[in-house]
């Protein structure tokens, strides 16, 4: 069974069409990434996954029954984009709160606040945290539970390096013991590691949705390669120029060249003669690459 | 029931925190008080007059500070929760609309029926101890009628409260409605009324007028209040027409939980239909 199903869904506000056929799924333990611009709908996606809207056609599913669910809402832990909590209770206070509305134990608490590194303040007034404090908090709060599904919204925003990098780890346990994660996120480096999965929605449409290795093959970006202490760069330069390739001479007896698929083992082979390069770097095409390449493909189609 | 109660238990513990609780009691046990032993001030006498004098001034203050109090207390008790974003994530928890609404409602009705409790039991109680020969039946009898009708009235504005808090987008909008809507039933309904009176020159037909005033749950509130006392001459304005009102005492107070009622029920289909 699929942790959420999302079969044809449109979603519409009055006269506009924020979602068309969507068709999306998240198997369990599985994290996918959900990337796109602002108003590219993926609020509107969590949203119909958290069961605050009705979609306007086709139908979503989540742990095998609808969103609306109490039995699905106990089992669901939501990291919303901005929330400032209730400024007059502590942080303990806070969780305790929510613990018992989600029927969660209560002794769970003092454990996610040590998880989320906020034990030393855990008394004090959420009045008083910083932005990073709060997203933490939010993140125990999602947590309660030990929920089987996690909706996470932009969950990077305001931790500093070291606070994500933790995130990120906790990401990758919670999905060893087999919970689904949804990721929304506008900050592309350093999440691609820890999601198994992309998708990519731009203008209310899916432009793309796969692993990253996937997505490199469907876009068929070129991947860079750069190599350095050439003895002989000149001739191998002219050489690729005149094949067509996008050749560039870098610094010292250095090279880079932009190398498709079907070019790149070839080009590496003449690369890797004895007596040429000293070090060879193959620069793939990352998640930023890859979304900006989508993005720009949905541009040009929305214009036509 | 459980989600209610944690709901509730937390607006209640609000209250006793931003010490709200504390505040209304005090206010209600000094005006209370100072009623009691000043009222009668203005026909140049000093002390303790009667019961019937008492509970009359203290019911026409309430009637301007309990609506107040109520609104003041519930008036962001939706809009709030979306402005600070937990609106929306206590709507993904396992919880209806229905009971986030019934758990607020219970958390203030709480709040409000403690405080008038106190406030006005302290009044009764130093009525009883330091007033020489009172008559203690009467006194409880008309405190006890008093304190409960108070605490309608409240829990009547705070149901209200919700209907706009349920409505508006922004709090400051919310704060504004509430005053808007204290306005209209505490000054200007009553003088709408008199207005309608003086206008129609007696061809409204007088049997209907009286009737209008169980539109306004703090003229009802009033009518419970000074009824039922012997030879009681003091109901003035729009009050002297509940004179004519023959209802029974059980009918106003049905009226008033009418009140109660019908808002919050209103609220609840307001809620309902407010985007998450």
């Amino acid at each position: 069974m699929n942790a959420v199903e999302i079969a044809g869904v449109r979603q519409c506000y009055g006269q506009m069409t924020v979602l068309h056929d969507l068709d999306l799924s998240l198997g369990e333990g599985e994290v996918l990434g959900l990337f796109g611009h602002n108003g590219a709908g993926k609020t509107t996606s969590m949203k119909l996954i958290l069961g605050l809207l009705q979609a306007t056609a086709g139908q979503v599913r989540v742990l095998g029954r609808s969103p609306n669910d109490p039995q699905v809402r106990r089992q669901l832990g939501y990291l919303p984009e901005n929330v400032t909590f209730y400024p007059q209770l502590s942080g303990r206070e806070t969780l305790r709160h929510f613990a018992r509305l989600k029927d969660a134990a209560v002794q769970q608490v003092d454990t996610l606040l040590e998880q989320v590194g906020l034990a030393a303040a855990a008394d004090r007034r959420v009045k008083t945290y910083s932005k990073g404090m709060r997203q933490r908090l939010g993140l125990a709060q999602a947590l309660l539970g030990a929920p089987r599904l996690l909706l996470l919204d932009e969950p990077t925003v305001g931790l500093d390096p070291i606070a994500t990098q933790d995130l990120y780890q906790l990401l990758d346990q919670l999905r060893q013991q087999g919970t689904s994660i949804i990721l929304c996120s506008h900050v592309l480096p350093g999440v691609e590691a820890h999601i198994n999965r992309a998708a990519i929605l731009a203008h209310g449409r899916l432009q793309a949705v796969g692993s990253l290795a996937d997505l490199r093959k469907e876009a068929g970006l070129p991947a860079l390669i750069r190599a350095s202490g050439l003895s002989q760069r000149e001739p191998l330069l002219q050489r690729w120029q005149a094949a067509g390739h996008e050749a560039r001479a870098v610094g010292e007896g250095g090279l880079e060249v932009v190398a498709d698929n079907r070019h790149k083992l070839e080009l590496l082979r003449q690369l890797l003669v004895p007596g040429q390069a000293q070090d060879v770097d193959i620069h793939q095409p990352s998640l930023e690459d890859l979304y900006r390449h989508y993005m720009l493909r949905a541009d040009a189609q929305e214009r036509v | 029931m459980k989600q209610i109660y944690t709901i509730a238990r937390k607006e209640f513990s609000d209250g006793l925190r931003n010490r709200w609780l504390l505040a209304i009691s005090l206010l209600f046990a000094v005006l209370a008080v100072g009623i009691a032993w000043l009222g009668a001030a203005a026909s140049g006498q000093l002390g303790f007059t009667s019961i019937p004098a008492t509970i009359a001034s203290l019911a026409s203050l309430a009637t301007f500070l309990v609506p107040l109090i109520a609104l003041l207390l519930a008036y962001d008790a939706i809009v709030g929760e979306d402005e600070g974003g937990t609106l929306m994530l206590l709507l993904t928890y396992p919880l209806s609309r229905g009971q986030l609404l019934l758990g607020k409602f219970v958390g203030h009705g709480l709040i409000l029926a403690l405080a008038t409790l106190i406030g006005f039991g302290c009044a009764a109680l130093a009525i009883a101890v330091l007033v020489a020969d009172v008559d203690l039946g009467l006194l409880v009898w008309a405190f006890t009628r008093f304190m409960l009708s108070s605490t309608l009235l409240g829990w009547v504005f705070l149901a209200m409260a919700y209907v706009l808090s349920s409505r508006v987008n922004e709090k400051s909008s919310a704060a504004g409605l509430a005053l808007g809507l204290w306005f209209l039933f505490v000054l200007v309904f009553d003088l709408a009324l008199l207005a309608l009176l003086v206008l129609s020159q007696g061809k409204f037909n007088p049997d209907l007028l009286p009737w209008l005033l169980l539109l306004n749950p703090t003229d009802v509130y009033r009518l419970i209040n000074l009824s039922g006392f012997e030879g009681s001459g003091n109901a003035v304005g729009v009050m002297a027409l509940g004179g004519d009102l023959s209802l029974a005492g059980g009918l106003l107070w049905l009226c008033l939980l009418l009140w109660v009622v019908a808002p919050l029920l209103l609220a609840y289909g307001v809620f309902r239909r407010r985007a998450a």
